[in-house]
């Protein structure tokens, strides 16, 4: 059983591209003679292509480019490896040659089994013919014999929930219903590795779901191999063991889901490690005693997106002319703009001092839990006299919590800004003296948390 | 035990003709849905596969037969004798052109799917065919008509009506090939029907063409296929001589070889050009 469905090797795939011409210095040549000299080139560049027999390419320069370079993995039967990367990152091209619409350049690959792919939903609808027409001809495009489209075809419909359209012509469907019915279709596909590409970004959050469900379905229960590429993390956190990350057309990590998912997400954080704060837009006139200068996660290695469940601790740069007592505010904001939650030393009843020159604190949150999502910081000193001596705006620093398996199972993507630590629940009905726990229980009494405020932030 | 699959550069065509063969529904379907797509949301429906025949022979008849009084066949009608020319020509035009931009036409399914892209061009020629099936009821109406049987020679019909789907076949998927990479040939695929039917002898009978050209003529694969359906139709009054239907053959035979090849060289690289 742990023969492996797939291996690749060292798969490459090459493309040219051109450009436009720009070496001159002008960017745009725009005299009518200059364009026709330019266009009559074109002609003649393409025409000696077509006589050697090579591609056209539109543009004045010509680049090879490699999409894919050296890519090597393995998916062992029954496995759901998850592909992830940012947009560009060679992704669906790695699934056009597994999927045999497309040549490596260089490399090979091994399937094992019979592969169905699914890089688009609905390939091949055709808006003229009905439902039910399309049904076949989609079932017929993704590899189903039209035995097994008819097996399944009450259990496709009941999935799409279009009964009702059968007979329409998909033209007239809703895009919704649409998607569905393609959907369902793939859904019922039985190979023995299936390759999927993005198509879960469809359809609304109660379909998604039910997608999501069913692609689990089909690769624990069903035991099949599948290749999954998204951008949602919950969705590869939630349904693969082990994940690939792409970078520029080269595997830059391969492993557990939970260990490559987060160094995906580290790399794509917005900010700089250090944020240069002193070239922020200020929200006070600087009265010249202390400035905000840098701020930086305390870990060296660290960026701007945490993983959930992990402390928060900050590194701020002051920089200031006397010595003097001061206060220090960090606003945490959703990216709405709310502020969830808030902190100043006097929270602790600690009292800062700023010597002439530069001064750096580190800031460690002991019990703030953010929950999943994208927020941003923004910071304020107070000087002795109850007054501003420098702020800048709430957006000066954009940092990511990420999921983390505790935080997929909790389903915190429901839920935004930062989590109560801990509540009492009392259950108020019927007997008051029975103090428990229950589920389901509905008023939460008081908080033992220390939380600073703005619990329930809807941050999506 | 699991069929393996090896992906690698230049190693597409190893089981290309099983393949073709496993991949026999889609080509159905495929078929099927072009098909059906064909007329709807028109008026006349499957009517139009009369119209455009018909009207072709009336408008041929009057020009070539009445106002410039060219000879027909024997003693056969000329509509009759026009007819049984427009036929394979139909069918052989629509499937050269709708074959040659099949693939473009779909666009979407070769950018997503695997499958042997054969099946796209060859499945838009059926169609053609199914267009054919149905014209073929107006010649039984033309026959009865003028009361002009057909004898024991409308058996090899079928052989001709081969001969003109290979004729289209080979060139189209030349063509279908070379307009993924050059877009050109989309506009060039107009004009060269167009000029096709006036140097094949669909208006008129290639009889009137001087006795000397006759054989280099027969270059041209549709004077074969349209003498054939003539002799098989017309009873025998066209003259069939078997060393110009062998030229013509042999045309249709490398075209369609060169097209295969040509095809299959290309074929590889579609989903990247398309």
């Amino acid at each position: 059983m742990s023969q492996s469905a797939v291996v690749v090797e060292n798969l490459s795939k090459s493309y040219l591209i051109g450009h436009q011409f720009s070496s001159s210095g002008k960017k745009y040549k725009s005299t009518i003679r200059e364009i026709i000299g330019r266009e009559i080139s074109n002609i003649a560049r393409k025409a000696v292509d077509v006589a050697r027999g090579r591609q056209v390419v539109q543009g004045d320069e010509i680049e090879e480019f490699w999409a894919l370079k050296d890519v090597s993995f393995e998916v062992k039967q029954g496995e759901v490896l998850g592909i992830i990367g940012r947009n560009g990152a060679g992704k669906s091209t790695l699934l056009k040659i597994l999927s045999r619409i497309t040549e490596p350049t260089e490399g090979r690959a091994l399937l094992r089994g019979r592969i169905s792919s699914l890089l688009e939903v609905g390939t091949g609808f055709h808006p003229e013919l009905t439902g039910r027409e399309n049904i076949y001809l989609n079932g017929a495009i993704l590899g189903m014999t039209q035995r097994e489209i008819r097996k399944k075809f009450d259990e496709i419909v009941a999935f799409a929930e279009v009964e009702k359209f059968l007979d329409t012509p998909v033209k007239r469907y809703s895009s919704g219903m649409y998607v569905r019915l393609a959907f369902a279709v793939a859904a019922h596909l039985e190979p023995e590795i299936l390759v999927i590409d993005e198509v879960l970004a469809v359809g609304d959050v109660e379909f998604q779901k039910k997608c999501l469900g069913k692609m689990d379905e089909v690769s624990r229960s069903q035991g099949r191999t599948v290749i999954f590429v998204s951008h949602n993390m919950e969705a590869v956190l939630k349904l693969c063991n082990r994940a690939v990350f792409i970078e520029s057309g080269r595997v830059r990590n391969i492993g557990d889901v939970k260990t490559v998912v987060p160094t995906y997400l580290h790399s794509q954080s917005s900010s700089p490690r250090v944020v240069d704060l002193s070239a922020k837009p200020r929200l006070f006139e600087y009265t010249g005693k202390a400035r905000l200068i840098k701020i930086s996660p305390s870990e060296a290695t660290s960026g701007w997106s945490f993983p959930f469940g992990k402390r928060l601790s900050l590194d701020l740069t002051i920089d200031a002319i006397s010595t003097t007592r001061f206060d220090v505010i960090v606003g945490v904001y959703s990216s709405l703009g709310f502020e969830v939650a808030t902190w100043t030393n006097k929270c602790n009843g600690v009292e800062l001092v700023v010597r002439p020159g530069t001064n750096i604190f580190r800031i460690e949150y002991q019990n703030l839990r953010l929950l999943p999502g994208r927020y941003s910081l923004g910071f304020g000193i107070i000087g002795d006299r109850g007054y501003y001596d420098d702020g800048v705006n709430s957006d000066a620093v954009q940092f990511e919590i990420i999921p983390s398996p505790e935080a997929v199972k909790m389903e915190a993507h429901h839920f935004g800004g930062a989590m109560a630590a801990s509540a009492r629940v009392t259950r108020l009905d019927h007997d008051c003296v029975q103090e428990t726990a229950e589920k389901g229980s509905v008023s939460t009494q008081g908080s033992c948390g220390v939380e600073p405020s703005g619990v329930g932030q809807a941050n999506q | 035990m699991l069929d393996t699959i090896v992906i690698e550069a230049g190693r597409a065509e190893r089981h290309y003709w099983l393949d073709l063969w496993r991949y026999r529904e889609l080509f159905r379907v495929l078929a099927w849905r072009d098909l059906s797509v064909r007329y709807k949301q028109t008026i006349f429906g499957l009517l139009w596969a009369f119209i455009r025949p018909f009207l072709a022979m009336v408008v041929f008849t009057v020009i070539f037969g009445r106002i410039a009084k060219l000879p027909t066949e024997g003693s056969a009608p000329y509509a009759l004798m026009v007819f049984a020319g427009i036929l394979p020509w139909t069918f052989f035009s629509t499937g050269l052109s709708e074959a040659s931009n099949s693939l473009i036409s779909n666009t979407n399914l070769i950018a997503k799917i695997y499958f042997p892209r054969l099946i796209v061009p060859i499945a838009s020629v059926v169609v053609a065919f199914a267009d054919f099936l149905i014209s073929f009821g107006i010649l039984l109406g033309l026959m009865v008509w003028y009361w002009f049987l057909p004898d024991w020679r409308m058996i090899f019909l079928p052989m001709f009506t081969l001969l003109a789907f290979f004729a289209s076949v080979g060139p189209a998927l030349w063509i279908t090939a070379l307009n993924v990479k050059y877009r050109d040939f989309r506009h060039i695929i107009p004009f060269l029907v167009q000029f096709g039917l006036y140097v094949s002898p669909v208006g008129f009978s290639s009889s009137v063409i001087p006795a000397q050209w006759r054989l280099l003529y027969s270059l041209n694969p549709m004077v074969g296929v349209i003498d054939g359906f003539r002799w098989c139709i017309l009873r025998g009054q066209v003259e069939l001589d078997p060393q110009r239907l062998l030229v013509s053959v042999a045309v249709v035979a490398f075209f369609l070889w060169f097209g295969v090849r040509q095809f299959r060289k290309a074929e590889k690289s579609f989903a990247d050009l398309i």
